[in-house]
């Protein structure tokens, strides 16, 4: 067992077709030692057959038949592998652009972000492309990684221009907590694992010595308590007669801190309580943190099911029926004002419909483009949706998990888009406060 | 290090037992597979900790090929009994009785039988979700896993059309007829499994640690000699899965990594007695965990066949 406690950090890596994600992928496994013989063997095999000798690392995250025949990465692979400072998973995400939808998936959960440069191409559509769904989807931390250095000859003068190159366009983003720049070859393994011998200019961490170091204990919002309630937990003719009154609301914290004695209040219904117990099954805790799965027990007995909003009293969420969220469609059929969805927040799922498209995002430069007829697949968009019932929530950009929301196509159950919100007008305001003092 | 921090088992954790909470809220009749094996010893013990002090609000159902160890066979029934759960258990025996699958002849492993027989439970107890202890980092195929996997109502998973899942927003929407597979595993190794039968102190099957076992060379395996067949004249169950005269066999001091049946499982020589000596052997070892499983080595593309077909 490990000496210390092992952090997790989540990274996607996006770039375009041939940037060579895969290669990067199977470089950090193969360098740290987490590519095992049998896949070695199997590399090798598919190299004598098909790739005329050379062996390719992107066979191991290509798993699909359709993949290696056409050579292209089609769905999101996660991939795991550790170090003795952390653990690692890694979504890789196909650069394509009919594929964005994929990046969007592998993003929403990632620490971090490596976007993937080919330096003989330098900032193309697609560079722009995932570091704007990078910013989007809120990750904290990200790595321009100009990959191929090898064929522009480590060439300090070709990093830097195209380092200036995204240094122009940053700021229009301006959301990442750190940003790193990295001159790396992923086939011969320069600074990825090891420094590289051609790279003097260059002082910074290899991409594996960054991976390993970068502060990530602060990504998790513990500011502002949410509780979104999944399960009420009453057992049914329990033996124990303790139990026979049981009843506890069971779920993951999705923001903040809360303690026993601490006052909460129940939303929809505006109720007023205070934390009796904080079960789990290891025993009860004292305290409870996001993201933490556990039970809650109150003082009073409230009527409360799966899909209400555990919260905290001192920062409020947003409640509303009419709410704005940054869209990615990632359905054939477009997405038009007026059509009707159904919306997944937290725990709950409600009708939403579609009242208006402002508008949609040009990825070149970054602009609003006003009032489209439509949202094609793979754009991005502004729009306000009314739902059958009020929504509690916050803006993505204060909690990634009581901000998102995703869209289902009735009629197919299809996942049609993700959503980040906007924030709230007006925060929930306690009606009755005024009438109890 | 803050105290407001998850380490890396606390945090797959908190994923997991959220996973299978939305199972428990979003579908009307989940089951858990349940073989007893390692990672479904896992799924057990998350449940208790995502639904005490209720009752595990869902069966067990495990698909047996008639090849079992019988060492997990007990354990299995013994862990469902203690764990006060309803295990139903539906085996290819009886499905090639009413029909419902086909022994292929001169094929021995019933590997790929065991499909008929889990879409025939699903069809007879109307299970909406199945809940699987499969892993990403297993094989390459599963890599492309969802948490949420969807069935057609032909029990196929389509790879290239899969829903996206954004952040930890689950979509179980089904229509009639179809089915959703969930793998609260998805983000977990090998390693986390094992330190995590550590940390939580879980009893696994004795075949999982180091015995004297008689086995026999066949393709690049070591595979157990079946037990021995009385006759009655009734045909031998292992047929075509006995050592030949030219294969050599001998007594191995062996254990289990991943656990099939006995015609599929692979034995590794190991003196490992303690969880500590499986996770030092596991962090030692340059053979990937499938490369114990001789079903897996059919071809690269083995277990995307399967699981298009409905495999687990």
């Amino acid at each position: 067992m490990p000496q210390h406690p092992i952090e997790l950090l989540r990274f996607n890596t996006c770039g375009s077709v041939d940037d060579g994600k895969s290669t990067l992928i199977g470089r950090l496994l193969y360098d740290s030692k987490s590519i095992m013989e049998d896949q070695m063997e199997m590399l090798e095999r598919s190299a004598d057959i098909t790739g005329g000798g050379q062996v390719n690392l992107a066979n191991l995250t290509d798993g699909l038949r359709a993949e290696r025949e056409q050579g292209i990465t089609i769905d999101v692979a996660y991939r795991y592998f550790a170090t003795p400072k952390r653990k690692f998973i890694v979504a890789d995400t196909p650069g394509h652009v009919q594929y964005t939808r994929n990046m969007v998936t592998g993003a929403s959960t990632a620490n971090l972000s490596i976007v993937l440069i080919d330096a003989r191409n330098g900032v193309i559509e697609q560079t722009r492309r995932h570091s704007y769904i990078s910013a989007l989807l809120g990750i904290p931390h990200i790595v321009f990684a100009v990959n191929k250095m090898d064929l522009v000859d480590w060439s300090e003068e070709r990093f830097r221009e195209i380092r200036d190159e995204i240094e122009d366009f940053l700021p229009k983003l301006d959301t990442f907590s750190d940003v790193k720049f990295l001159p790396l070859s992923a086939l011969d393994g320069g600074n990825v694992v090891d420094p590289s011998e051609y790279t003097p200019w260059y002082e910074g961490p290899t991409l594996m010595g960054h991976l390993e170091s970068v502060h990530i204990a602060s990504d998790w919002n513990l500011n502002a308590f949410r509780f979104p309630v999944q399960w009420v937990n009453r057992p049914n003719n329990p033996t124990d007669k303790t139990l026979h009154d049981f009843r506890g609301f069971s779920g993951q914290i999705a923001g903040g801190i809360v303690k026993v004695g601490q006052e909460v209040l129940v939303l929809p219904s505006g109720r007023k309580s205070f934390v009796k117990e904080i079960q789990t099954f290891d025993g009860n805790l004292d305290e409870a943190f996001s993201p933490q799965s556990v039970t809650l027990v109150l003082e009073d007995d409230l009527d409360i099911s799966r899909g209400d909003m555990i919260v905290g009293t001192d920062s409020l969420p947003g409640h509303s029926a009419d709410i704005s969220a940054r869209v990615c469609w990632m359905e054939q059929r477009p997405l038009q004002a007026g059509q009707k969805y159904f919306l997944k927040h937290g725990t709950q799922t409600v009708q939403a419909k579609v009242i208006s498209l402002d508008s949609r995002i040009n990825i070149q430069t970054y602009e609003p483009e006003p009032h489209p007829a439509e949202l094609a697949m793979n754009d991005i968009g502004e729009v306000r949706l009314r739902t059958a019932k009020p929504l509690v929530f916050d803006a993505y950009t204060t909690n990634r998990l009581t901000g998102s929301i995703v869209l289902v196509e009735p009629s197919t159950n299809a996942t049609a888009a993700a959503g980040m919100l906007r924030g709230p007008e007006k925060v929930y305001q306690p009606e009755y406060d005024d009438f109890m003092i | 290090m803050s105290s407001y921090h998850l380490d890396h088992l606390e945090y797959l954790e908190t994923e997991a037992i959220h996973v299978l909470r939305e199972v428990a809220a979003e579908f009307e009749r989940p089951v858990v597979l349940f073989s007893g094996g390692k990672d479904s010893i896992c799924i057990l013990r998350l449940a208790e900790k995502a639904f005490r002090p209720s009752d595990i609000p869902m069966p067990f159902l495990n698909v047996e090929t008639g090849h079992e160890f019988p060492e997990l066979i007990e354990f299995r029934d013994r862990r469902a009994e203690e764990m006060g759960a309803k295990l139903i258990v539906r085996t290819v025996d009886e499905a090639i009785e009413k029909g419902l699958a086909t022994a292929t002849p001169g094929q021995t492993s019933r590997n790929k039988l065991q499909i008929p027989v889990l879409l025939g439970a699903i069809d007879e107890f109307q299970f909406d979700c199945c809940i699987g202890g499969a892993r990403r980092d297993e094989e390459k195929a599963r890599a492309k896993e969802r948490f949420f996997s969807f069935r057609d109502s032909f029990g196929q998973w389509d790879p290239k059309n899969q829903r996206p899942e954004i952040w930890n927003l689950y979509n179980g929407r089904l229509n009639p007829g179809e089915n959703m597979r969930v793998f609260p595993l998805s983000n977990w190794t090998e390693t986390d499994v094992w330190e995590y039968i550590q940390k939580e102190n879980l009893e696994v099957p004795n075949i999982y640690f180091s015995h004297a076992r008689e086995c026999f060379f066949r393709g690049d395996q070591w595979l157990p000699v079946p037990p021995v067949h009385d006759g009655n004249g009734t045909p031998d169950p292992y047929e075509g899965a006995r050592p030949t005269e030219k294969e050599e066999h001998r007594t191995m001091i062996c254990r289990v990594r991943t656990i099939a049946d006995m015609i599929s499982t692979g034995m590794i020589e190991s003196p490992a007695e303690s969880i500590d000596d499986i996770i030092a052997e596991v962090a030692a070892a340059r053979v990937t965990e499938r490369g114990t499983r001789a079903d897996d080595k059919a071809s690269e593309a083995a277990m995307e066949d399967r699981k298009k077909a409905g495999y687990f």
